[in-house]
């Protein structure tokens, strides 16, 4: 994985609230045995009408979008099924954070696995990013703020291991390897 | 003196290999592990890229269930799987597990069926254990006192290549549900009215402890069907304490303990519910007699009412309006009456025995309505066979119903099975987002009495009416 330090782009708005794992990737992909090419159907139902044809008052159909990194969704993204096909697909997209004042707990889990960042910010904030598509925010993991082009810098929570896991490009799955001896000994005793 | 516990702090500190520090989470042995065919190929394959090997098979069981078709012939008929993708997923699944030595219930296996119906029925479920899957429904398992939560596909892979998980601890909500719930209101229409009263992230970042006397008059299946939907409120997991019900319905289970570790594992066992005094974080009461069947109307869950109520409206909440427009719905209509297409009897919420029963008795006699499509799909091949031996079957075929194979089926478009654009199902499972049941599909969740009911009738309709003549 690739370490993030980082991220400066412009927002994109998805003031939906609850937006489920099931918009973000519907079911009918998850047959895929890869993560490749996700970005395709990311929120396909919203994106493209029946023929598959981009829907042009779609958000991220329209020219502001291109090239945003930064989601702001509507409070509680990320509910409903654990697919990891959903930060797959933002990530494909070309997606590095999502950001609202909930974001639902296995969703957030598996963002951060894969180095998608989940920003979780106060009320005032969401609604100003609501009230002002496109402006450039900065997300930076070290000091773990958002910073609006007010120039006002909030700070959001983030796990400390899983901050260290980004800021450092490593995985968890090292840092469970490293265990065995806690874990074989475990085994025994309940053995 | 060591000072009182809830029943999760238990069965988290029982499973604590390394404890939690501020910098670094808990690293948590989890004493079982389901998984399928949607979840997992990308964990094989982390395995693979690592040259790892899985470390516990014999703490591991795959079974196939969401992609696989549910018509006989595609099942045991020889006919091709129509979906390809989903074809080839399922014999992914098969080439992974030989490959890393993992027990695998295939198409054709008499015991597979939807992976939260299988393990109980196997009891592999085991109050006081750890259970994981990469299936948000595993939280269903928690009706036996299990700590039980799903976890995303790379997840997936840190278990198959260590058996542990890093977990920081969850917060606990209590639920008292007082008093009994009354004759034609179900443990269904109970959890959606906790969810209507708590939200859809009522119990984000918490573990739900479901208790009171509506709990302990349940059966095992109507606390899995509670326990299944604790994911719909935001909670990863939802727990009951075990009693006499549970030890009695896991006795004699083919995985279960047997003979002298029977009744040792009943001793610990007994020692799990939440010991008096200890402390939640928080708590909500119920009154289980104040209830109705539930029906939802919108495309979240937790936008519930009782079937007797009128669509609500939302001021000033554009989400609200914009569902309320995809189902098709104007506020203030009353819910009851509302034209029905599609019936789904079936999924990990409701596709157990006791519920296609529930739905026989109201079906029995009867036919369903012009029109309408009844679609009753068992849990497991288990169930199929059990509801066949006492002639459910019979029932659901002469009443004019489809009688399926187990699966997942139309719980989530993905195997063949769907809702047609801008239909109306009343569905026993337990979403009904925006195309859940498939593209434009509109999606009313209800207890297998209610839907049964509406079949009948073609219209949304309160089973207490059918039921009372
Ligand atoms: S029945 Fe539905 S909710 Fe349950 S495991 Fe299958 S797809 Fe998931």
């Amino acid at each position: 994985m690739t370490a993030i330090k980082s991220i400066r782009s412009r927002t994109v708005n998805l003031p939906s609230t609850n937006i489920d794992t099931d918009q973000i990737m519907p079911a009918r992909f998850l047959t895929t045995t890869t993560k490749a090419g996700l970005g395709e159907q990311l929120f396909a139902d919203w994106r493209y009408d029946e023929s598959g044809r981009p829907k042009p008052d779609f958000v991220l159909n329209q020219p502001q979008a291109k090239g945003c990194q930064v989601l702001v969704a509507g409070r509680n993204i990320g509910c409903g099924s654990s697919r990891e096909h959903a930060p797959w697909a933002l990530l494909d997209y070309g997606f590095r954070a999502v950001v609202s004042t909930e974001i639902a707990d296995i969703f957030r889990n598996n963002s951060l696995k894969n180095g998608l960042l989940p920003v979780i910010v106060d009320g005032e904030t969401h609604e100003w990013l609501l009230a002002n598509p496109g402006a450039e925010v900065v997300i930076d993991l070290e000091s773990c703020t958002l910073t609006l082009p007010t120039g006002i810098a909030v700070k959001f929570p983030i796990d400390a291991f899983a901050r260290y896991c980004l800021l450092n490009g490593v995985d968890e799955l090292g840092y469970l390897l490293s265990k065995d001896d806690a874990i074989g000994a475990y085994e025994q005793r309940r053995e | 003196m060591t000072l009182p516990k809830t029943m999760f702090e238990k069965v988290w500190d029982r499973h604590v290999v390394v404890p939690e520090t501020a910098d670094t989470p808990a690293v948590l042995f989890i004493d079982l592990h389901l998984t399928h065919e949607v979840t997992s190929p990308q964990a094989f394959q982390l395995l693979r890229e690592r040259g790892l090997r899985l470390r516990r098979p014999d703490l591991t069981l795959a079974t196939m269930d969401h992609s696989t078709p549910t018509r006989t012939a595609q099942v045991f008929g020889g006919e091709p799987i129509s979906i390809e993708s989903a074809a080839r997923q399922v014999r992914q699944l098969e080439v992974n597990c030989a490959e890393f030595g993992v027990e695998l219930f295939g198409l054709q296996h008499e015991l597979r069926g939807i992976v939260h119906i299988i393990g109980p029925e196997l009891g592999l479920t085991q109050p006081g254990s750890t259970i994981v899957c990469g299936d948000s429904h595993t939280s269903t398992h928690g009706a036996f006192g299990a700590l039980a939560f799903g976890i995303g596909s790379t997840e997936v892979g840190h278990v198959f290549a260590t058996q542990c998980l890093l977990q920081r601890r969850p917060k606990t909500l209590a639920i008292e549900i007082a008093n009994a719930l009354a004759p034609g209101v179900m443990a269904k229409d109970l959890i959606l009215a906790i969810i209507g009263r708590i939200g859809v992230a009522g119990g984000t970042g918490h573990v739900l402890e479901y208790r009171g006397a509506a709990i302990r008059a349940m059966d095992m299946e109507a606390r899995m069907t509670v326990c299944n939907m604790s994911i719909e409120a935001g909670a990863r997991a939802g727990m009951i304490a075990p009693d006499d019900t549970t030890f009695a319905y896991l006795k004699g289970k083919p995985r279960a303990p047997q003979g002298a570790a029977w009744d040792e594992a009943v001793a610990r066992w007994r020692e799990l519910p939440t010991d008096a005094g200890a402390r939640f974080d928080s708590s909500v009461d119920i009154d289980a007699a104040a209830l109705e069947p539930m029906i939802t109307y919108g495309t979240n869950p937790g936008m519930v009412v009782p079937i007797s109520a009128t669509i609500p409206a939302r001021a000033g909440d554009p989400a609200f309006d914009k569902a309320l427009t995809y189902m098709g719905f104007t506020a203030g209509e009353p819910i009851k009456d509302q034209p029905v297409n599609i019936v789904f009897l079936g999924s990990c919420t409701n596709g157990r025995l006791s519920d296609l029963r529930a739905a026989a008795d109201v079906l029995r006699g009867h036919k369903v309505a012009k029109g309408v499509h009844l679609l009753v799909v068992p849990g497991s091949q288990q169930v199929r066979r059990a509801a066949e031996k006492e002639g459910l079957d019979r029932v659901f075929l002469e009443a004019g119903a489809d009688w399926r194979e187990s699966g997942c089926s139309m719980c989530l478009g993905m195997n063949g099975d769907t809702v047609p654009k801008g239909e109306y199902a009343v569905s026993t499972s337990n979403r009904n987002f925006e195309g859940r049941q498939g593209v434009g599909a509109r999606t009313l969740l209800a207890s297998p009495l209610t839907a049964a009911a509406s079949a009948i009738r073609g219209r949304v309709t309160d089973p207490r009416d059918v039921l009372n003549g």
